[in-house]
């Protein structure tokens, strides 16, 4: 298969990211997007990898996957210290930064 | 070079060292946090007189120079440098006369949160004193933005209602002021390769072609401090909202920064520049004095027409430091320690009514001088000092400005010093009308009746700047030795210079 | 004793006042009031008797001597020193000064014992000798010195006293601010006058490198004319100020707030004639100034008429007294003006003695209504309110109540009014004989005033000792304590006889000062012009006998016989033209609002506007800003969006 298959849906996969992260108010639905969008790197990532037959971009990926996971534990460390002291992890609700 | 026995080093960082003792001392023991600290203001002014001991008063070059390399930026090396010059000292005598003064003066007004008070006053006075010592640009700036932290929070603090916009105000109005003056001096570094204050003064020409810019840099920050009309607005509201300790060193100390800098940086650096601004500095002068004793007298807060006072009494100085003969500027400096004494002593008068009364406004005074009579007689002689009465230390400043630019080349015309001696009638005219307020007339306020006189501590604090106002009224030359040298080169360095350029 | 050693004791004429400060400063406790009296007295005889010892010095050597004490300032080409001048010109104000004030320090024991007693605070006893002895010593400041900034030290020192001792009852006078508001305007008044005198000091360094009268004066010629006239115009303005000339004689009225003794030594003695000295001193400068000399001339005559018209009218008995000295310092200033300085030195002494007379003893008047207003009160029990003892329509008859005073007042007046051969008579003739040299007009001008002189001494003695008391407290006047009228005593014959000095014929005083100033004009005695002032002073008395002493007022309510035949020019001048009211509305009201409109909406709203518009306009592009902060996560995460794919359509674009 050509490499322009694997970028779009890199990219088609990128585009449901973002509209679920813009989209939705629940933070879950929120990091799963985030997710999305990491792996749609991550195919990326990859599928330029074996183009050219560098290993650097497979290694990457390994960094890009413990990033995304220790950033889900902050998150979610978050998002329960939130839900604690709020009761609601709407992200509308939580706009107390608004300048 | 060994530096242990350099005073100026002392001078300056005592009052550091001061301020981490007193941190040290348990927040309860008030009277030990004060004692302390006024152990330290007491040790800088013996310091300042080691100082003077050493000074060597014939020679008006920089003295005791200590000069040690500091930091090094872009291959550009900023040094810790610190020198006295006659002009230097005189201000260093100021500080550290004035601080243990003021300091003694919130012994009874300040009791809340007195460590804190004590450690920024030391705070302080080592930034004041490290602005007139310093001898490179850089350093220069770093104390000259380092005052202002603690003045923030003197006034911010401990002051009256309106505290908070009026230190707000204070501190944006200034330093919008100096940061001109930063880009000036990095502009001058980069173009010299040096911060050196001797270097830059020994290779201004590097930097002639953009003088005029450069002055006004400076200039603007100067004359934010100074202040003169019409960058003044920050002076009475900082002023009536200080405490009493605050105002003083504000008056006494920290628009001399201003007018010093004048001296020490805009003359001799940009002498060119200097003789063009010349008459616009004198002129904007000339109009601070009257319209400074103009606003003064239609005040009703005592201490916000004191402020007033400053404006047009610091518009004297600068008259004589633009009018760039001897006399003048001479007598500028002098004046510079002359409103410091009167200006400060007024305040501390005020202060003390203030604790008295817990009002700054003259209506609720009136013909106290019988039930005050010590206070009374004391504020008519510092009342009498800052309206320049004849033996007394205002006159000998102001005549020798007034005589010193009637005939002055730079300024061309004797309409300046003409003007600006109406002024002298129009502060009779305030502060007469300021004493007859509050101490002449009829006993208008029963409350006043019990009002105590001025107990030992208070007498303690005026009598000795009444003896330097005598003092200098009667026989300055002491004073004016140490002046003349220093205002010698200094114009020697200026004047022909500027010749030259043209 | 010879002149070397008795030069060097100069600055005691300064020091020895300013030693008795000292001592009543710190002692005056423990003396008590006579104590500090005598401490007090001593010391202003002690400045005496330093005088009198460097006359007798001068008497060998008469050109005198410069006495250096110590230097003042000097910067680059400005040299000033405290220095002495030890002339004849100088040594002749000192004995004035020194010898009419211990005269008066010695009355005022007697005067302000009373005084402090019915203002109600006897502590100020000292306090007023305190003021009296710093004032003897800015005195000495002013004539001894040897440059003129030791002199305007002197100057300025002479107008604190003034302001002290005017505002001495400060919590008195018209609602409660009369008197320290009369305080204020004298000083503030003065310092108009001091601003000349501080520019002609600063044309004169700038044209000659010095103040010193030993290299300005030998000098004065060689300046150009435009900076002589310069230095003299603003020299005449400090005269006018210190000196109480026209323009700027309004202050002096109202000074008459102060205790009599003051306006006696400073307001009629010696204080106000510093004025007439600095011309005297400055004679050269003047001389080689014709110009100014005229303008000094005029400017004197002038006053001694507008003075006289207003002093006509008065009813205070010190404000006639007050106006009398103005137009009396005329006839001075219009003396040495015309450059006849023995004839104006002269004038000053003789009326040093003569109004310092009439001073205290209106004092000494003022002190027995007093009593007899209290003596009056106690016996019926009861308390007048508005009692003014200062009144001469209350007073009457007081010939007979208060004997000693009225002889002495009546050689005080009569000498004022130049009636031969009291000592005013010989010092007004020479100042006459010559204007009639110099010229005709200031001739006639000044012998108008001459004759307002006479009627209003006339008519003065008559409200006041003639006919009969026109109030109760008239009628119960008592004469003063011998500690008042012993000095009026002496001051009397010095007054009678004071015209010894410079006889016609004898001429002590003009070949005594002739070591130190060369007179331009030589007023030697001319019989007719001698003649003519006489039969003029006895024609003003004459006519004041006319109106006041022929039928004199019975009751207080009568309307003034002059007021009846002047109508509305009485009016006129009893509210002094009006100048007050013209210079409030010209000077003071004026000055008032644009210091009132500088402060509030130019300062605060224009100056403070700006500086606070600065402030506002980083609010609102702050507020811009803070629009985009809603603290929604998603518009965040979109603008990234949006800014991530500009960047890149910019990068692929490009």
């Amino acid at each position: 298969m050509p490499l322009s298959y694997y970028l779009i849906l890199s990219a088609i996969m990128f585009l449901i990211g973002i509209l679920g992260v813009l989209l939705r108010r629940n933070p879950l639905i929120m990091f799963m997007s985030l997710e999305l969008m990491f792996n749609a790197a991550n195919l990326a990532f990859v599928a330029f990898a074996a183009y050219h037959q560098a290993l650097s971009g497979q290694l990457f990926v390994f960094f890009v996957m413990t990033v995304a996971a220790a950033e889900v534990a902050v998150g979610l460390a978050l998002m329960v210290a939130i839900f604690r002291t709020r009761h609601t992890i709407d992200v509308d609700e939580l706009s107390m930064l608004q300048g | 070079m060994n530096l242990s026995n350099n005073p100026l080093l002392w001078v300056t960082f005592l009052p550091l060292a001061g301020a981490l003792l007193v941190a040290l001392l348990p927040d309860a023991r008030r009277s030990w946090i004060r004692w302390t600290a006024m152990a330290a203001a007491l040790a800088t002014f013996a310091a300042s007189l080691w100082l003077l001991a050493g000074f060597d008063p014939s020679s008006g070059q920089m003295q005791m120079v200590i000069q040690v390399p500091w930091l090094r930026v872009a291959g550009i090396s900023i040094d810790f440098a610190l020198g006295v010059d006659g002009i230097t000292l005189l201000m260093v005598l100021l500080t550290a006369f004035l601080v243990p003064l003021a300091m003694l003066s919130a012994w009874s007004g300040v009791r809340e949160r007195v460590k804190g008070f004590m450690i920024l006053f030391l705070l302080l006075e080592t930034g004041l004193i490290g602005v007139f010592l310093a001898l490179d640009l850089v350093l220069f700036y770093i104390f000259w933005e380092f005052t202002l932290v603690p003045m923030y929070f003197l006034i911010g603090l401990w002051g009256y209602s309106r505290r908070i916009y009026a230190a707000l105000k204070f501190f944006i109005f200034t330093m919008f002021g100096s940061l001109l003056m930063l880009l000036a001096i990095i502009f001058m570094g980069l173009q010299a390769g040096t911060f050196n204050y001797t270097d830059l003064l020994a290779q201004r020409e590097l930097f002639a072609g953009a003088q005029l810019w450069l002055f006004f840099a400076f200039a603007l920050a100067f004359a934010i401090k100074v202040p003169m009309f019409p960058l003044h607005t920050w002076l009475p509201d900082a002023h009536v909202e200080a405490p009493t300790a605050g105002s003083v060193i504000l008056a006494g100390i920290m628009l001399k920064m201003g007018a010093y800098g004048f001296l020490r940086y805009n003359l001799p650096l940009f002498p060119e520049a200097t003789l063009r601004a010349a008459p616009w500095l004198a002129g904007l002068a000339v109009v601070g004095i009257l319209y400074g004793a103009a606003t003064a007298f239609a005040q009703k807060d005592a201490k916000r027409l004191v402020a007033y006072s400053s404006v047009s009494h610091l518009g004297f100085v600068m008259l004589g430091i633009f009018a760039l003969t001897q006399q003048s500027v001479a007598g500028g400096v002098l004046q510079m320690v002359n409103h410091g004494l009167s200006t400060g002593a007024l305040f501390l008068v005020v202060g003390m009514l203030y604790e008295r009364r817990h009002t700054r406004d003259m209506a609720a005074y009136g013909g106290i001088w019988k039930v005050v009579p010590v206070l009374g007689a004391l504020m008519l002689a510092v009342v009498l000092s800052s309206a320049a009465l004849p033996g007394t230390n205002g006159f000998v400043g102001e005549f020798t400005i007034l005589l010193g630019s009637f005939g002055a080349p730079a300024l061309g015309t004797p309409w300046f010093a003409g003007l600006a001696t109406v002024g002298v009638i129009l502060a009779a005219v305030y502060l007469l009308h300021l004493y007859e307020r509050l101490f002449l007339g009829p006993l208008t306020h029963e409350e006043n009746r019990q009002m105590p006189d001025l107990n030992l501590r208070e007498v303690l604090i005026l009598v000795p700047i009444l003896v330097m106002v005598f003092w200098i009224g009667l026989y300055p030359q002491p004073f004016l030795d140490l002046i003349n040298p220093s205002v010698e080169t200094l114009l020697q360095s200026v004047l022909p210079a500027a010749v030259a350029m043209h | 004793m010879t002149a070397e050693t008795l030069f060097p004791l100069v600055p005691w004429v300064v020091l020895i006042p300013l030693a008795g400060i000292l001592i009543n400063l710190l002692a005056g406790r423990a003396l008590g009031e006579r104590g500090v009296g005598l401490v007090a007295s001593l010391a202003a005889l002690g400045s005496f008797a330093v005088s009198v010892l460097l006359a007798v010095g001068l008497a060998q050597q008469p050109e005198g001597q410069s006495l250096l004490l110590a230097r003042w300032m000097s910067i680059g080409s400005l040299n000033v020193d405290w220095a002495f001048r030890v002339d004849t010109l100088s040594v002749t104000m000192m004995l004035v000064v020194s010898g009419v004030g211990t005269l008066i320090h010695i009355y005022s024991i007697g005067y302000m014992h009373d005084d402090t007693r019915h203002n109600g605070d006897p502590a100020r006893f000292r306090r007023f000798f305190l003021y009296l002895n710093l004032f003897i010593a800015a005195m000495m400041v002013l004539v001894s010195a040897d440059n003129y900034l030791m002199m305007f030290v002197g100057w300025e020192g002479v107008g604190l006293c003034s302001y002290l001792l005017i505002g001495f009852w400060f919590e008195k006078g018209e609602a409660g601010l009369g008197n320290a508001r009369a305080a204020k305007k004298a000083f503030v008044v003065n310092r108009i006058g001091d601003l000349g005198f501080l520019i002609a000091m600063f044309t004169m360094f700038w044209a000659f490198g010095s103040l010193s009268f030993g290299e300005v004066l030998p000098r004065a010629a060689e300046a150009a004319p435009a900076v002589l006239l310069a230095i003299t115009l603003f020299f005449l303005l400090a005269v006018t100020g210190k000196s109480a000339q026209l323009p700027l004689f309004t202050w002096l009225p109202d000074a008459m707030a102060g205790p009599t003794p003051v306006s006696a030594l400073i307001h009629a003695a010696t204080m106000v004639t510093a004025g007439v000295y600095l011309v005297a001193r400055s004679l050269p400068i003047f001389a080689a100034a014709p110009a100014a000399q005229s303008a000094v001339l005029w400017v004197g005559a002038l006053t001694a008429l507008f003075a006289a018209t207003i002093a006509v009218a008065q009813t205070d008995i010190k404000r006639v007294l007050a106006f009398s000295t103005i137009s009396q310092l005329g006839f001075m200033v219009a003396a040495v003006g015309m450059g006849a300085v023995v004839a104006g030195m002269f004038h000053l002494i003789t009326h040093a003695f003569f109004k310092a007379l009439l001073f205290l003893g209106a004092g000494s008047v003022i002190l027995g209504m007093e009593r007899g207003h209290e003596r009056h009160a106690q016996a019926h029990d009861g308390h007048h309110g508005g009692f003014d003892p200062q009144d001469m329509r209350f007073m009457g008859g007081l010939r007979s109540r208060m004997p000693v005073t009225f002889w002495v007042y009546l050689i005080g007046g009569l000498a004022l009014a130049g009636v031969a051969p009291l000592s005013g008579f010989f010092s007004k003739d020479e100042i006459l004989a010559a204007a009639e040299q110099v010229s005709p007009a200031v001739f006639v001008v000044l012998l108008i005033a001459a004759l307002l002189t006479a009627f209003y001494v006339a008519r003065q003695l008559a409200l006041v000792f003639f006919g009969q008391g026109r109030s109760e407290a008239a009628r119960a006047a008592t004469e003063s304590s011998p500690v008042i009228t012993v000095p009026l005593g002496i001051l009397a014959a010095l007054a009678a006889v004071g015209g010894a000095l410079n006889l016609p014929g004898s001429h002590l005083l003009g070949d005594w000062l002739h070591h130190t100033v060369e007179p331009l004009v030589e007023a030697g005695f001319n019989p007719l012009t001698a003649g003519i002032a006489l039969v003029i002073a006895l024609a003003g008395l004459g006519l004041g006998w006319l109106l006041y002493g022929r039928s004199p007022l019975t009751r207080a309510e009568e309307p003034d016989p002059l007021a009846v035949r002047l109508k509305g020019l009485f009016t006129w001048l009893r509210r002094k033209w009006y100048v007050d009211e013209i210079y409030n509305a010209l000077f003071v009201t004026p000055y008032t609002r644009l210091s009132q409109m500088l402060a509030g909406p130019v300062d605060q709203g224009l100056i403070d506007g700006v500086v606070n518009g600065a402030g506002g306009m980083a609010r609102l592009l702050g507020n811009l800003g803070r629009s985009l902060q809603n603290g929604y996560v998603r518009s965040y995460a979109l603008i990234m969006l949006v800014g991530v794919a500009l960047i890149f359509t910019f990068l692929l674009a490009r």
